[in-house]
């Protein structure tokens, strides 16, 4: 029986072969079972889109169309407890026009074994969390007699996210050399040198100490802690996933970010496209729309086609249309035009729209398979 | 990036190198050239570990929710 399956596993898709298997009988004959996948290798090639079939078109249909019913819903900000995600199309355009810089980048991180059963899961969540100085500290006193400012720490803040003086010490060292530092309880005095004790430059470096990292990834402006399903997941506002996969306690193999060109260039084009897809459907399902799937992978493998991530944009996918006239009837046609002229370009007449242009049959469809006749010498 | 075997993430697909003959074979299914073919970057963080150069195809196997699987073929490319 499974050598049978094994044949058709070249006619059919994996997941046709395995709801077969599943759905029928496990007691069934040999040749009743042949009969059976004969009949569906058929059906399913009858199910295939023909060649020549314009699916570009018929995505872009698919697509738009409840497009237009979600305007409605344009601006409006679902969220996650405090934190807000930009859904929508507000979003659906930012990620099929490749924006490299998103408004709501994010990332979820999955835990390992031990940590994602909720034990310190604020802690974890605060140690990543991108801390500047002014977050721990309780006040900043600035004596403009001695020129000089005075730091007082708020311990409990500082065990929150676990951090100690000698740290936060060494971090205001390292971003400003000239200033003398001492320590008394817990309050840390910075002295201005001889040099710079003008009023202005006082206030100038009080300002400037506020905005010291302490400790955490550059880059994750907020962290929530949350629970999925039996097990806790940290999202953070704000991504770097490069250096969120560096830590100990993150499962590298499940933690992604919603950037689709930080996947890119981290984990290669083919997530990339996976990204894509995952994300514009979770916009559409959230509208309570119903787009097929397919349509979102034609976009995402015809995005995704150069290898890099390109927008479905004047810069991007039609940037790489091999004909002049197609790209020139896009926007921006005279820019086009001049160009080719300039470097003397050759239009094959290859695809659609130039042969709209020129009122010429167009390849799709019956329009697609030419004639090659013998012709009789005389 | 160190000590991270981005391969074993749920995004990446199994990405594997054709030798010349399944390139040929490639080819001649489908009845294109290897300018035909989606392109790769030779940078591209998924084929690290596969030693390849320009001018090799990849073979991706994806999971499809679709077809369950499917296979999607790349060219290697400088640019």
């Amino acid at each position: 029986m499974n050598n049978l399956f094994k044949k058709y596993e070249e006619e059919l898709p994996l997941k046709v072969i395995n709801d077969l298997k599943e759905k029928l009988p496990k007691k069934i004959s040999e040749a009743k079972l042949k009969k059976i996948l004969e009949e569906t290798t058929i059906e399913y090639n009858k199910m295939l889109v023909q060649p020549g079939e314009s699916v570009g078109l018929v995505a872009a249909e698919s697509i738009g169309e409840p497009g237009t019913q979600m305007t409605l819903n344009t601006f409006h900000f679902a969220g996650v407890a405090e934190m807000n995600v930009t859904m929508g199309l507000p979003r659906i355009i930012e990620i099929l026009d490749g924006k490299k810089n998103i408004s709501t980048p994010m990332t979820e991180i999955y835990l390992k074994k031990p940590y994602n059963q909720g034990k310190d899961i604020k802690k974890l969540a605060l140690s990543i969390k991108e801390t500047t100085l002014k977050e721990i500290v309780s006040e900043f006193v600035v004596d403009v007699a001695e020129s000089k400012i005075e730091v007082k720490l708020d311990e409990k803040k500082m065990q929150e996210i676990s951090v100690d003086y000698p740290a936060i010490q060494k971090s205001i060292k390292a971003n400003f050399k000239e200033l003398a530092l001492s320590k008394k309880g817990d309050v840390i005095t910075l002295k201005l040198n001889e040099k710079e004790k003008e009023l202005n430059q006082l206030f100038k470096t009080k300002e400037r100490i506020k905005e010291i990292y302490v400790q955490g990834i550059k880059g994750i402006t907020q962290v929530l802690p949350i629970k999925k399903g039996n097990e806790f997941l940290i999202i953070t506002a704000g991504t770097n996933l490069k250096k969120i996969l560096e830590l100990d306690f993150v499962d590298k193999t499940r933690t992604i970010s919603n950037s689709v060109f930080e996947i890119a260039s981290i984990l290669g084009v083919e997530a990339a496209r996976q990204v894509i897809i995952n994300e514009v459907y979770k916009v559409i399902e959230n509208q309570g729309l119903n787009v097929d799937i397919r349509h979102l992978m034609l976009v995402a493998d015809t995005m995704c086609a150069t290898g890099t991530v390109k927008g479905v944009t004047r810069y991007g996918v039609v940037k790489e249309k091999s004909s002049v006239l197609a790209r020139a009837s896009f926007e921006t046609p005279i820019k086009h035009i001049f160009n080719a002229s300039l470097i003397g370009e050759v239009d094959n007449l290859s695809s659609v729209v130039e042969n709209v242009m020129l009122n010429q049959p167009v390849p799709v469809g019956t329009g697609l398979p030419g004639l090659v006749t013998k012709v009789k010498r005389s | 990036m160190k000590n991270i075997d981005i391969r074993k993430h749920i995004l990446v697909p199994e990405h594997s190198k054709l030798t010349k003959q399944e390139i040929q074979e490639l080819l001649e299914k489908y009845n294109i050239t290897l300018n035909d073919l989606p392109k790769i970057l030779l940078t591209d963080s998924a084929i690290e570990k596969l030693s390849v150069k320009s001018g090799d195809v990849i073979k991706i196997i994806r999971n499809s929710p679709t077809a369950g699987t499917s296979i999607y073929y790349r060219v290697v490319t400088n640019e």
